[in-house]
């Protein structure tokens, strides 16, 4: 039997719905600027009655997260959405969550962060909690996103994983756009999301502490712990997608996705909602007897650095599209591509290239470039910058002296 | 012998072993909550002094859960976990309290309390007022009274210590209609213990304010904590009164004032005002705020 329910829905409502049929009991949130719309569909189904669950109002998106680290540290399962600075401003809470192990799930909507200030999608807000212990999953459509949700509760609260998740989605171009969505019925994700069965929580039959002290005696330890459950995700996400497979009809997750890399001289690769662009360009440069590639970056912690290396280090160059930058030095995506790379008997050329800052728009042409320049590089066996801004436009900027 | 001690504090739901200083306010005002409340309660701090002494891993003497997550945000904790507990149908059995510092009240936690109070959980909020920010080394916070040297307001030939007055948060916190709003100090553990069983019988958000001397950042001899937190409510600094539904209900009334020189004196923290001359144009600014007192809350 074909599960599921196909119709069109703004990208916010649909994961207002795989959140729903996931059964939260505790939602919080802050409407800060930006937002979505996800965290007021969620209101309504809470004000109507359709969505049993506690949802508390907070007064930042900093409370926000607090009330969620206290609400999942009492035993229950719990969620939010937030945007760059809110998400920036939730900061010290995920790395704690990540340290105390408490598994809530996030949904980050991926826009700039300030300053400037705007409102259009790059990666440079959840990009920046590469380093906070906790698992990131970045999609590419609506569908992806509405599937994603539903296993990253499983991913969060198996109990050999017990991590905070947050599913990335590019802000607009996937929380406000209407596509069609595969929706499933709440007894089908019943039976495949069992309700969170906590280890550790909260009761005064067994008193116990969450948030103690530590110090040189322990601290290295507690940090292993937390490393070792981040890659333990690695072989968790991509179960969890086959069990998802197996109970709605699809695959969509694992670490990585590949396209037409077999034979591919030149591999894009990057994240989020630029691979469906990314998907048709292939399509048209192959048609003109270009031989290139794409592989999807989806899981960006825990990093697939061997999915990775199977995937690109047979090939000629690599072309890294990044949305987020580590200010000087590199793209973040490329050095982490790099640094996967180091390790495989055949290393390819590595081009970082910035795209898509502020929502800026990456399409055929842009690609046509980006692979002009790989190209260029595979011929002299040289990369020109290690950063390399492509559709830079140098003659609205002030002159000021430029290194390479 | 032994295991007459381990089952004695098995039953005990603060036990001895801690690392707090000797002499500290705050655990006398732990021991007083928690006669109040008993072991169904889940028990919330921020970071500070209370968080320091009592959860170094893998030792706690905490025999109820206790969770402690940030410096400024205990109040939303303590939301998220009344939320939690109201979803699992056990609010009737187990109450939600907060244990935080001034530090964590006061200045950094405030907007999380704000959110707390406006929301109407149902929690008590309990702050030890110890007048400064003690666990990192005694720097002022906005409930150090004027005039204390502190780290970070220290006395000098251009300052006389903190130059501002000491914040009235329970103030705001009544402006923000909570049901119940106390002052206590630990000179006084029964009249805790017995305000926090009255703060757990209503519903909302409560607040009580204890005041707690700390011999380490006050200045003074350990022995004497006591004995000092009663001076500071018989000279009318520390008002001691509580409020229902936005009207007093209790004060505490001082039969026989102090004056305030009596009670600083005793304190190398207010040193630099009493000691040869005296200041006597800050002492007597200091006199005024307890004689307003007086006349504000009605204690004589």
């Amino acid at each position: 039997m074909v599960k599921g329910k196909l119709s069109v829905m703004e990208g916010s409502m649909a994961i207002a719905q795989a959140v729903k049929v996931c059964r939260p009991a505790v939602i919080s949130a802050y409407p800060i600027t930006p937002q979505t719309h996800i965290i007021e569909f969620l209101a309504q189904m809470v004000a109507n009655g359709e969505l049993d669950a506690e949802y508390i109002r907070a007064d930042s998106e900093f409370s926000a997260a607090s009330i969620l680290a206290g609400a999942s540290a009492t035993g229950v399962r719990t969620y939010t959405a937030s945007s760059s600075q809110g998400l920036l401003l939730m900061t010290e809470v995920i790395y704690y969550l990540a340290g105390t192990r408490l598994p809530v799930v996030f949904t980050g909507a991926n826009r700039q962060i300030t300053a400037p200030i705007g409102l259009q999608p790059d990666h440079q807000d959840t990009m920046s909690f590469r380093d906070a212990g906790m698992i990131e999953l970045y999609v590419e459509d609506v569908q992806e996103a509405y599937d994603t949700h539903l296993q990253a509760f499983k991913i969060a609260e198996d109990h050999d994983i017990l991590l905070p998740v947050m599913v990335c989605m590019d802000g607009f171009v996937l929380t406000h756009v209407f596509e069609p969505v595969k929706t499933f019925d709440q007894e089908d994700v019943d039976a495949f999301l069992p309700p969170y069965d906590p280890i550790h929580y909260l009761t005064p039959e067994k008193p116990m502490v969450f948030g103690s002290g530590s110090d040189e005696v322990n601290t290295m330890e507690f940090h292993y712990m937390n490393h070792q459950a981040v890659l333990r995700a690695r072989d968790k996400i991509e179960a969890v997608a086959r069990e998802f497979e197996d109970a709605f009809g699809h695959y969509r997750g694992g670490l990585i996705d590949t396209y037409a890399t077999e034979d591919a001289e030149v591999i894009l690769v990057a994240m989020g909602s630029v691979i469906g662009t990314l998907r048709e360009a292939v399509d048209v440069l192959r048609g003109e007897g270009v031989k290139v590639g794409l592989v999807k970056v989806r899981s960006f912690r825990p990093f697939p650095a061997e999915a990775l290396r199977q995937a690109i280090s047979h090939t000629g160059a690599v072309a890294v599209l990044d949305r987020a930058l580590s200010f000087g030095y590199q793209g973040i995506l490329a050095t982490d591509v790099k640094t996967a790379l180091y390790d495989a008997p055949q290393r390819p050329l590595v081009l970082g290239l910035m795209v898509g800052f502020g929502g800026r728009e990456v399409n055929l042409d842009t690609v046509r470039e980006i692979v002009q320049r790989t190209q260029r590089a595979l011929d002299t066996g040289h990369v020109p910058n290690e950063a390399e801004f492509i559709g830079l436009k140098t003659e609205i900027m002030p002159h000021f002296p430029v290194v390479a | 012998m032994d295991q007459i001690m381990l089952n004695k504090y098995d039953e005990m739901l603060f036990t001895p072993g801690h690392r707090a200083c000797p002499g500290c306010g705050a655990t006398i005002a732990v021991r007083a909550i928690l006669e109040a409340t008993g072991p169904d309660v889940i028990v919330v701090s921020p970071t500070g002094c209370l968080e320091t002494f009592t959860a170094q891993y893998p030792y706690s003497p905490w025999g109820v859960p206790w969770l402690h997550v940030l410096f400024e945000n205990a109040a939303a904790v303590a939301s998220g976990v009344e939320a939690a507990l109201k979803k699992r149908g056990l609010s009737d059995k187990i109450k939600v309290i907060i244990i935080g510092g001034d530090g964590g009240t006061h200045d950094i936690g405030i907007g999380a309390l704000s959110g707390m109070l406006e929301r109407g959980h149902n929690v008590t909020y309990i702050c030890y007022d110890n007048e400064a920010y003690m666990n990192t080394g005694v720097q002022r916070s906005s409930a150090t009274p004027v005039g204390a040297s502190t780290a970070t307001s220290p006395a000098g030939t251009q300052s006389w210590g903190k130059e501002r007055p000491k914040k009235n948060l329970p103030a705001i916190v009544l402006a923000h209609g909570a049901p119940y709003v106390a002052t206590a100090s630990i000179a006084y553990p029964k009249d805790i213990t017995r305000k926090v069983k009255l703060a757990l019988s209503i519903q909302g958000p409560k607040y009580i304010e204890v005041h707690s001397p700390c011999p380490i950042g006050w200045g003074f001899d350990s022995a004497q904590t006591i004995e000092l937190a009663k001076l500071a409510v018989q000279t009318g600094l520390v008002p001691i009164y509580e409020a229902y539904q936005g009207q007093p209900i209790k004060v505490r009334k001082i039969p026989k004032r102090v004056p305030v020189i009596e009670y600083l004196r005793n304190q190398k923290r207010f040193r630099h005002l009493v000691e040869g001359q005296g200041d006597q144009a800050h002492l007597a600014l200091i006199q005024a705020i307890a004689d307003e007192n007086i006349v504000h809350y009605g204690l004589v």
